[in-house]
């Protein structure tokens, strides 16, 4: 298992996912499928599935592909049950002589595609141990069809389907906390990241979650600046607010043991995340100061139990 | 030699699975269907095969982990039933579209609303559209010869789509008749090793599969596959005759039983050919009336072609659907026959009939009256109701 994380030796790796796809500038996406795939091991190979989703439509647009590595997408809700086959079929192969080569199974989905309608497929895998790593890339909404509100949809966010107006302030519902739940399958790895200084916790936790044996979750906060609307620019910005508001919290359930990978020094107010994004523009207007109460009620809230679980 | 067995239709075809070891078998159960898979981890769990099974949490996922393995490198399969068929049916396209080759196990049992666990065709007639190559059963027997000569369609060079080798829910599926084995040896120099041109594990060659293919790219796919359903016609041919110099049973598009002077005739699928068989030797045997059946074993590709011509003589013909397809007019078999007539400018009468859905019974007596009407329409020119139902209740 690697355990130091050199910055330039990592960013001098040669890109799996090659330029020239059509993902929007300043998307978090795409950020999260390089970081992942620059902690597979030079020396190995990959196959990389995928779910419906911008990401797909926007790297594999017919005739070229912008993956180095083997690639496979079938439909929106199966990427679990997809490389979960391409898995077996590799230990079966391997077993009868047919390859010698190391192959990592890697999957990325949005969060419309591991949230919802992809989640028994890949509640499926996981509980079957597959050898493989699925990743969310989790921009809280379905955006491949606009801005549509998702269960990874915070409350009170503006979507195309949940938009804020006279009678509304959004999103009704808060935020499944899919990290957990995946946890909950007992797999030897989940973890949750975002985009952070130089990249190490991202690095560290999508190296671990591929060498580990086994099924692991890696769920990733990747920003969308269409829907979230800040500019692209601001990506990092963004998700450091994230994480020093505990809004994303960055943390990794090793074998059970729930484990703090980043703790704020000083834990902000949830404006600072919420101010810089339109979608939660109509919070700040004069008389919604109790809807950015109730959201800081319930970020404390799930900050809180998941320290005690970290303490465990 | 051949191996002389008593077998239900859901052990023939596990068997068939077991003597072609395939690589991965993801499986969900639903009746009637379950047992294969049972029969299959059985064989795994005994140490008698090298698949691995998936067990995998729907049918949505069964289909999605074969495509996965199929894309890998490896042989797989997967069965199911009615509903399950209807939950894969969005990656059945994919699949024909990916021209994985795939094969599937399919027990027909009717769709539900209201759910029913019998017999008819309403879940492999709905997945016609769907770009896979259908072939049905009558008896044990050909449920097991079918699945031996599956993946030699689905792998040849010019094919390369998916199979579904089809038999009817518990009439054969659990009903146990006499059945002759291949022995092992002859089956695997049958069947042949796998070697796929591409795929996901080929190291020297990456590849990616299931592009966005915006309406530049979409229709060319579209016309590839159909080239590989025409294409399929020959193939099939091929494979039946390879088949038939290993086991001196014969295979073709459809069977055609006492039509060599046949006057009238009766067009169906699957096992209530055997029933019908029967009744067409009393008529004779009592009448002399001139009956016979044309059975259909590949559905798809159609065989237009072939089927109008040993159609177009009778002077009336009867089309037995075994499923609704709701148009308030025929079935899906009455219409594709009728339109293959139509082009062959046939001048026989033909009428459509629905039976057997949900596993309603179909008799002797039921044929022996269809062959009456027949006889009427060709004596009459008058068809009162061009679409009926057979062993209807009338309360």
């Amino acid at each position: 298992m690697e355990n130091t994380y050199q910055f330039k030796e990592a960013m001098n790796r040669p890109d799996r996912l090659a330029p020239g796809h059509r993902m929007c500038a300043g998307c978090g996406g795409t950020v999260a499928v390089r970081a992942v795939l620059r902690a597979v091991n030079p020396e190995d190979k990959v196959v990389v599935g995928n779910a419906t989703g911008c990401l797909e439509v926007s790297t594999f647009m017919y005739p070229y592909t912008a993956y180095e590595d083997s690639y496979i997408h079938n439909a929106f809700e199966n990427a679990g049950a997809t490389l979960s086959g391409v898995e077996t079929a590799y230990r079966v192969l391997r077993k009868k002589g047919k390859i010698d080569e190391t192959y990592k199974f890697i999957t990325f989905g949005g969060d419309g595609g591991t949230y919802d309608i992809g989640f028994q497929s890949l509640s499926g895998a996981m509980e079957r141990g597959h050898d493989m790593v699925y990743v969310c890339y989790d921009n809280g909404a379905y955006m491949n069809t606009g801005t549509q509100r998702s269960s990874a949809t915070p409350q009170y966010a503006d979507t195309t389907t949940t938009p804020a107006g006279k009678v509304s302030a959004g999103k009704v519902q808060v935020r499944k906390d899919l990290t957990a739940i995946m946890a909950e399958h007992h797999i030897p790895y989940a973890a949750q990241t975002t985009f952070t200084s130089n990249f190490k916790d991202l690095h560290t936790k999508a190296h671990k979650a591929i060498y580990t044996p086994g099924a692991a979750f890696l769920n990733i906060m990747s920003p969308c600046p269409r829907g979230w609307g800040y500019d692209p620019s601001e990506l990092m910005t963004i998700c450091k607010l994230a994480a020093d508001t505990c809004y994303w919290p960055m943390y990794e359930v090793v074998e059970g043991k729930w484990k703090m990978t980043y703790e704020p020094k000083k834990k902000l107010p949830i404006e600072e995340f919420l101010r810089p994004q339109k979608r939660f523009q109509h919070l700040f207007k004069k008389g919604n100061e109790e809807l950015i109460g109730q959201f800081q009620a319930e970020v404390d809230k799930r900050w809180e139990d998941l320290l005690k679980r970290c303490s465990l | 030699m051949a191996i002389r067995e008593r077998l239900s239709g859901n052990e023939a075809v596990a068997y068939a699975i077991k003597q072609i070891n395939p690589d991965v078998m993801p499986a969900f159960p639903i009746t009637p269907s379950t047992e294969i898979p049972q029969y299959v981890a059985n064989y795994i769990a005994n140490g008698e095969i090298d698949t691995e099974f998936i067990h995998v949490e729907s049918e949505h996922s069964s289909m999605s982990a074969t495509m996965g393995a199929s894309a890998a490198g490896a042989r797989a399969l997967t069965a199911t039933s009615s509903c399950g068929l209807a939950l894969m049916w969005e990656v059945l396209y994919v699949a024909a579209s990916d021209r994985l080759p795939i094969v599937l196990a399919l027990v027909n049992r009717a769709l539900t609303g209201p759910i029913n666990i019998n017999a008819d065709h309403s879940d492999s007639m709905g997945a016609r559209d769907s770009g896979w190559i259908q072939i049905y059963a009558e008896s044990n027997q050909e449920a097991y010869d079918n699945f031996l000569q599956a993946y030699p369609i689905a792998e040849h060079k010019d094919v390369r789509l998916p199979v579904m080798i089809c038999q009817d829910g518990f009439i054969t599926s659990h009903g146990v008749e006499n059945i002759e084995l291949v022995e092992d040896g002859p089956v695997k120099e049958f069947v042949g090793e796998y070697h796929p041109e591409h795929y996901l594990l080929n190291s020297k060659e990456p590849m990616a599969l299931g592009p966005y293919a915006v309406s530049n790219y979409y229709m060319e796919t579209k016309r590839a596959q159909r080239q590989a359903m025409l294409n399929a016609k020959q193939v099939i041919l091929e494979v039946a005759a390879r088949f038939e110099q290993m086991t001196g049973r014969k295979y073709g598009f459809f069977e055609e039983y006492r039509m060599e002077d046949a006057e009238y005739a009766i067009v169906l699928i699957g096992s209530a050919a055997g029933t019908c068989k029967a009744a067409i030797d009393q008529i004779r045997e009592t009448t002399g009336k001139k009956v016979g059946l044309l059975k259909i074993r590949v559905f798809r590709p159609f065989p237009e072609e072939e089927l109008a011509e040993a159609l177009k003589d009778m002077k009336a013909i009867a089309v037995l659907d075994r499923s609704e397809m709701f148009a308030a007019t025929s079935g899906p078999l009455g219409a594709e026959v009728r339109a293959a007539l139509y082009q062959a400018k046939a001048q026989a009468e033909v009428v459509n009939y629905f039976y057997g859905l949900g596993g309603r019974d179909i008799t002797v007596d039921d044929f022996i009256e269809v062959y009456d009407r027949l006889e009427e329409i060709a004596r009459t020119h008058e068809i009162k109701d061009m679409y009926e139902y057979i062993g209807l209740r009338s309360r």
